[in-house]
């Protein structure tokens, strides 16, 4: 859907009025994303969010990550813990072997006026409380959520070939992946013509997300149901037992966690309103300044 | 009210970040009232019944849980929940290293039995290396020896009214949510028929080759290897055969789930 270029009806056209007499419309906006695209993203950014919360509240009742299939309890791969220090007690992060001191966020944290030994703090868990029940039912009504909405975004984006058209970067495309590399980090954006398409770094980050970190939140999240694993036990010798599994579901929401920070962060510098306008209503403004 | 007249400011930085961060605490403590709200609840708890029953069809009835091998055995195996009851009762058993300890099977049942733990070991029985996974997060690999329940349940002759086999432990664990009503502190365990009729469910007395020790549930605990740690109910002493688990208890099937977690623990 993205790139068709529409004279939109007046009844879904934003605002037109600002355009100059003498400017074609057609030339102004853009039918950007289709509705299923627009709908489907906002359910996965909603529940994406709160399996991330719940998740944290979940991690937070073992907050130890092994590689195995069980917990070597005296080695953990990482691990979030509240030490005893000189005064009081101190936030441990233990990634690799490697110690840092994370007090006040990680380990150790301030809930309620009180430090805390609490591995995630209070205000990045759904309960805010410690309440593992409770982060079960909302992390996994969410995940069914997620995947329903999941599989309706990957049927649609075949069948429409919105991945093959949209997601897919041409071989000239990337091509000129470094040039492209160059002008994002000096917040050049495309516009024009070149503003009609997602340009090869987002169409890469994009591709990735869909079709590598999410999967593989997935399906190591379902690795690690005693009842999946008798199901598909396959799923144990693909990511190598149940706590791998565990420690790749958590280094795998590592990674969306930085798409999303560079996404929104891209959003907010690419034209915050256009942006959103577009991913709401499918209206893009190909003649907004990125500021 | 000078600025009366003023064109309107463009919406300041700071101001858009501290509403951004009041919306988030808002919407976090809406989370946190939604949590304890029982409609609420029972909407996320939708999601459960569907696991259980996707689950359910992915499995069929006799699938066997991912068995392991010797060398994969965790050299310290975690104990948890109840690790050293202090119940009289449960203190005078084990002083005789339960020569006196019978289990009961009652309930909706044809014929109730009452078994010396020899009675049990007379049993046929079966081995199984198997990985216990806790709700929390952890895995640990054991060897378990027991009988399996079906043997069981076949002396017992299960009545066809019967849907569910509980079990009574011998254990209180006061978390300190319910109170200390007796009723709502002891541990007990609830499971469906299909997975009493599964192969790999086994009531153990041995673990690792030797006698189960009290911290891992002696003299009897329940393995259901399809499920997660806490549906594995420790220090048995009755099997009951219900209809229904709303009378019993908190009425959730579960020590556990009476204190919110889900009764289908295969996730
Ligand atoms: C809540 C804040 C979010 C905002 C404001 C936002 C905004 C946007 C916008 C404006 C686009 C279209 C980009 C363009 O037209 O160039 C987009 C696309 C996309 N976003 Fe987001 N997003 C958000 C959250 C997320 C999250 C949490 C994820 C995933 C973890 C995500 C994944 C994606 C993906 C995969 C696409 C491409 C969709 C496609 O064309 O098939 N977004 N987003």
């Amino acid at each position: 859907m993205l790139a068709r270029e529409m004279t939109p009806s007046p009844a879904v056209a934003p605002e037109t009025r600002g355009l100059a007499q003498d400017e074609p419309v057609e030339a102004r906006w853009l039918r950007r994303h289709s509705g299923l695209v627009r709908f489907t993203h906002w359910v996965n950014a909603l529940c994406f969010i709160f399996l991330l919360m719940s998740g944290l509240q979940i991690f937070n009742a073992h907050p130890a990550l092994y590689v195995g299939a069980q917990s070597e309890f005296e080695h953990p791969t990482i691990s979030i813990t509240a030490k005893r220090a000189d005064h009081g007690i101190k936030g441990e992060t233990m990634i690799f072997g490697h110690a840092i001191d994370t007090t006040g966020v990680l380990g150790v944290s301030t809930t309620g006026g009180q430090v805390t030994p609490r591995a995630f703090p209070s205000w990045s868990t759904i309960p805010s409380y410690q309440d593992l029940a409770t982060g079960r039912l909302w992390h996994f009504f969410f995940a069914w959520m997620l995947v329903l909405n999941g599989l309706a975004y990957l049927v649609f984006g075949f069948a429409s070939r919105h991945f093959r058209r949209d997601l897919l970067p041409s071989t000239a495309e990337l091509r000129h992946i470094g040039a492209d590399i160059v002008a994002h980090l000096r917040l050049r954006f495309p516009r024009g013509e070149a503003a009609k398409r997602y340009n090869v770094l987002q169409q890469l980050a994009y591709l990735a997300v869909v079709f590598v970190l999410f999967p593989l939140v997935v399906l190591t999240g379902l690795t690690m149901s005693p009842g999946i694993d008798t199901a598909v036990p396959q799923l144990l010798s693909l990511f190598g037992g149940r706590q791998t599994a565990r420690l790749i579901h958590f280094l795998a929401t590592c990674g969306l966690v930085t798409f999303v920070i560079v996404h929104l962060a891209m959003v907010l510098v690419s034209g915050v309103w256009n942006n959103i306008r577009s991913m709401v209503t499918g209206w893009y403004d190909l003649r907004t300044e990125p500021r | 009210m000078r600025n009366v007249s003023m064109k309107p400011k463009a919406p300041h930085r700071r101001g858009f970040l501290s509403a951004a961060l009041s919306f988030f605490a808002l919407s976090l403590s809406a989370c946190d009232r939604l949590s304890s709200e029982p409609r609420a609840r029972s909407v996320l708890d939708a999601a459960s019944s569907l696991s259980y029953r996707v689950q359910r069809l992915l499995l069929g009835a006799h699938r066997l849980a991912p068995e392991y091998g010797e060398t994969d055995i965790s050299p310290v195996f975690r104990a948890n929940g109840s690790t050293d009851p202090q119940d009289d009762e449960y203190l005078d058993l084990a002083d005789r290293e339960f020569a006196d300890w019978k289990l009961k099977v009652d309930g909706l049942v044809e014929h109730e039995l009452s078994l010396s733990l020899d009675d049990l070991r007379a049993l046929p029985a079966r081995t199984q290396i198997t990985r216990h996974d806790c709700v929390e997060g952890w895995s640990c690999i054991g060897k378990w020896t027991g009988v399996p329940l079906a043997e069981i349940l076949s002396r017992a002759g299960v009545k066809s009214q019967a849907r569910y086999v509980v079990f009574h432990c011998a254990d209180t664990l006061n978390d300190g949510s319910l109170g200390d009503d007796p009723e709502s502190i002891r541990y007990y365990e609830s499971i469906d028929l299909a997975d009493a009729a599964h192969p790999q469910t086994i009531l153990a007395y041995e673990m690792n080759g030797k006698k189960l020790d009290i911290a891992h549930g002696a003299p009897l605990r329940l393995r259901l290897e399809r499920q997660l740690g806490y549906k594995m109910a420790k220090y048995v002493m009755r099997i009951e055969l219900v209809r229904s688990f709303a009378g019993l208890h908190g009425g959730k099937g579960g020590y556990w789930e009476d204190r919110g977690y889900e009764w289908y623990a295969g996730i």
